[in-house]
């Protein structure tokens, strides 16, 4: 099965797991299955309209699934997901 | 609460004199245990904003994931970032909260007027989703703590 990293803000949501392991054909397959068995994520990675968030960073193993088939991009028993927001900021308004 | 060993808190310090006039940034790694959160080392990012690096910074998502990914196998999480304000007080902006999104989570600001690092200030992002999140101002407790070896250079 593929695993999912959670990381440390949305762990909340998980019952403090690190990891899911999901299993699943595709990125989208895989979060659907996670968002199954924890619902409470939903709104953290999507909008109210079904989009993944701007600032949620999707990647399979090394890659950004948006320069890969984004949801639709296949995976494999080994493949490890993450879950990045992004990290920004600076000094001016 | 943030608790930090002595030479992380003066390398991240350090960080921000070094690309001086430009904003620096990084991971602040270690464990969470409670309200506070005790870093055992840090990683050094390259900032990613060449239009407008001297009041900006974002750290390439792939080199976080590393980052979390050589984390884990120390047994150690990503607790909180650190960047610098050059010649601007160690306050977060508008900007700085717009942009942040991992709650429960330090984010460290160094001051550094003419290269020399001055204040640094730390905030717990609070709240419980994008509409009411807040930075909190949180103390930070430097002291010489049992820690793995520094950040790796990146």
């Amino acid at each position: 099965m593929a695993k999912i990293q959670i990381p440390t803000p949305l762990r909340q949501y998980t019952n403090k797991r690190e990891s899911i392991e999901i299993k699943a054909s595709t990125v989208g397959d895989a979060l659907s299955g996670l968002l199954a068995k924890h619902p409470d994520l939903r709104r953290h990675l999507y909008t109210e309209d079904g989009k993944l968030r701007a600032f949620v960073n999707v990647y399979l193993n090394d890659e950004d699934i948006r320069y890969l088939q984004k949801e639709a991009t296949t995976i494999k028993d080994s493949d490890n997901i993450s879950i990045v927001p992004s990290i920004a900021g600076g000094a001016r308004q | 609460m943030l608790k930090i060993d002595k030479s992380h808190y003066e390398a991240l310090r350090c960080h921000g004199e070094e690309t001086y006039p430009y904003e620096c940034c990084g991971v602040l790694l270690g464990t969470m245990n409670g309200e506070q959160r005790i870093v055992t080392s840090t990683a050094r990012c390259g900032n990613t904003r060449d239009d407008s690096p001297h009041n900006r910074y974002h750290i390439d998502p792939r080199e976080l994931v590393r980052i979390q990914r050589e984390g884990r196998e120390r047994g150690e999480d990503i607790v909180g970032f650190y960047h610098s304000h050059p010649d601007h007080p160690a306050r977060w902006s508008p900007t700085d909260l717009a942009e942040a999104h991992w709650f429960s989570c330090s984010y460290v600001i160094t001051s550094v007027a003419k290269g020399k690092a001055e204040v640094t200030n730390s905030f717990e992002l609070s709240g419980s989703d994008e509409a009411d999140k807040k930075f909190v101002d949180e103390k930070i407790e430097i002291g010489e703590l049992e820690s793995k070896p520094q950040g790796r250079a990146s």
